[in-house]
């Protein structure tokens, strides 16, 4: 990483915050800004963020470690999030979690050896009319069946 | 009725497709309402949205007419006034502000403008589940057209959450807002008092906005005729769970649970039997099947003890083993309970924990009235609906089936035997769970 991203980083967090008429607003979408950048959230990500929002590193942590789409520690470079909620599992979400399982040699919650793909279950994501719902990096792919998933895993191998 | 006459507002024109650029959605009429709207007047408007009877169609049913009267008029304001759209869309089984989003982006932003001058704001924040990110990507292009048409009066600024169910609640969405965790406030005092940055905020739910232009364009009292009393006008339901089509189907309030299920979603199927029917979200309290033939309204499904909610229903076939339907969706609400106030912080892990029991064949008798206990303790102690949606639901779950559940006392294990539609499914908290274990394990 460039020695002049951070202050790119910076300057974004404080150009999001005029948008709002606290800057404190700005919290969520700084840390998402610095998450994009680190691809997870380091203790020194939170004070970056901070510094720029001039506010303190306490007031940026309590908000990352309280939503789901925020990451404190490493995750692979890609994200699979299987949605297991009801109106999915009623329609085969676990076979659907089993065969990523399968292919990708992990359990739900970890990433592979290589730090390529981290596998998670999550909650309701809004695709109920077409589950069974992953989301691969954030968008949606529904329905997804068994048998898609070897598909879904080579893609992502392929990219890396 | 037969499906061409059915009354079509939030999505008109679309045409099963979408109508996603300026250029379409003016082509079906789009922003005449907004312009007749200013002509209008903010009062006259206002009057219309009264006499339509719309109520909010984020779940809890409120009318928007009366909300909006709460708010003081801008010349009475001490500061801004601002708008707040709820588009925190979370409720499992929910998937209609999304579909309005996607394909018709306009209407809503049609119905925002509409609003926030029937209140005066100065501003309007639409507040998007950070997940909808190609929704979110939709939006912001047609909001780029609508600025570059001159048609944005107000405002708009869309700020993304970032994966929380707890701020799909009014007050939580106004803390997630001003940078702070998504924890509930007290009230009141209410947000059309104290709202967003302690000003007076009408918050509405994305459908109940997108519903807005067509009443302006027919008129309120002509809305009003379509549905039922107190329940008036059309409603996007999100239909999920064993049924063969699943998905949006827009139906006047009054339709039955039969006619959704089996008329559009084409039966349960693989020709299974229904055995329960989710009608409004997983926040609100089991249906049997011998109840298929309720209308879908606000008042009848309160009468029956439960809610129409979100207008999501989920079809149930009777492979589901109603304790692991019962568990999937408490750990849901223990994952989720913000933990700001003991009722619901505790309670959903007791309720979790009992429910685990009982699945897995521990649990005593006992445990099982235990079970209903902390239900009964929960409701109505919770600073917000959340943990009492927990306890009211799977309260529900034994109420109806109170015999499966004590199979699995008497059997000491889960009666399907493996063969339940939901056998094994696991959760976030699972994941959790293991973390822990496997921590304990390594020291």
């Amino acid at each position: 990483m460039s020695a002049a991203a951070p202050q790119t980083l910076a300057t974004q967090i404080r150009d999001l915050a005029t948008r709002y008429p606290s800057s404190r607003s700005a919290v969520i979408p700084a840390l998402r800004l610095a998450q994009e950048h680190y691809g997870y959230l380091p203790p020194e990500a939170i004070r970056e963020v901070a510094a720029a929002l001039d506010t303190t590193p306490a007031v940026c942590h309590q908000i990352a470690s309280f939503y789901d789409m925020f990451q404190l520690k490493p995750t692979g470079k890609h994200t699979i999030e299987v949605c297991s909620n009801a109106p999915c599992a009623l329609v085969g979400a676990e076979k659907v979690l089993e065969a990523f399982e399968r292919e990708l040699e992990i359990g739900a919650g970890e990433t592979t050896p290589d730090g390529l793909i981290t596998l998670r279950t999550v909650e309701c994501l809004g695709g109920c009319g077409r589950g069974t719902v992953v989301a691969v990096d954030h968008r949606y792919r529904e329905p997804v069946k068994p048998e898609d998933v070897p598909g879904i895993v080579e893609e992502l191998r392929r990219e890396r | 009725m037969s499906v061409n006459d059915r009354p079509v507002f939030v999505l008109a024109g679309t045409g099963g497709g979408d109508l996603r650029s300026l250029e379409d959605y003016r082509r079906v009429g789009g922003y005449v309402s907004l312009e007749k709207a200013r002509q209008m007047g903010r009062e006259a408007v206002l009057e219309e949205i009264k006499k339509a009877s719309l109520r909010g169609r984020g779940g809890a049913g409120f009318p928007m007419g009366q909300k909006a009267s709460f708010l003081p008029s801008p010349a009475q304001a001490h500061g801004p006034i601002y708008l707040v759209v709820n588009a925190d869309e979370s409720e499992p089984g929910a998937f209609k502000d999304r579909e309005i989003i996607v394909r018709v982006p306009h209407r809503l932003i049609e119905g925002i403008q509409i609003a926030a001058a029937v209140i005066g704001a100065r501003a309007c924040f639409v507040y998007i589940r950070g997940e909808y990110l190609s929704e979110y990507e939709i939006l912001m292009a047609a909001l780029a057209e609508a600025e570059g048409a001159g048609l944005v009066s107000v405002p708009i600024i869309v700020h993304r959450g970032a994966g929380a169910y707890i701020c799909g609640e009014e007050t939580a969405l106004l803390e997630s807002l001003e940078g702070k965790r998504g924890m509930p406030r007290s009230k009141p005092p209410f947000p059309a008092i104290v709202g967003l940055y302690d000003s007076p905020t009408l918050i509405n739910n994305v459908e109940t906005l997108a519903t807005v232009p067509k009443i302006i364009e027919i008129g309120g009292d002509a809305y009003a005729k379509i549905g039922v009393k107190d329940s008036t006008g059309t409603r996007l339901f999100s239909l999920s769970g064993n049924v063969v089509r699943r998905g949006n189907y827009e139906l006047p309030h009054g339709t039955t649970f039969r006619e959704l299920i089996y008329d559009c979603g084409g039966g349960i199927s693989e020709g299974r039997k229904l055995k329960a029917i989710i009608p409004g979200g997983s926040s609100s309290p089991l249906l049997t099947a011998d109840q298929v033939d309720m209308s879908m309204d606000f008042d009848t499904l309160q009468k029956a003890g439960s809610f129409l909610g979100s207008a999501s229903v989920i079809a149930i076939d009777e492979r589901a083993c109603m304790v692991q339907l019962g568990l999937r969706i408490g750990q849901f609400y223990m994952y989720e309970s913000c933990g700001k106030c003991t009722p619901c912080r505790e309670g959903t892990r007791w309720i979790e924990t009992l429910l685990r029991k009982i699945e897995e064949g521990r649990a005593s008798h006992a445990e099982l009235d235990l079970l209903v206990d902390v239900c009964e303790r929960m409701l109505g102690k919770c600073l917000c609906p959340l943990g009492d949606s927990d306890a009211m639901v799977v309260a529900s779950y034994v109420t109806h089936f109170r015999e499966e559940f004590e199979a699995h006392i008497d059997q000491g294990g889960c009666p399907f035997g493996g063969s339940s539609s939901l056998e094994g499914v696991r959760s976030p908290v699972d994941e959790l769970y293991r973390g822990r274990v496997r921590q304990e394990a390594a020291r």
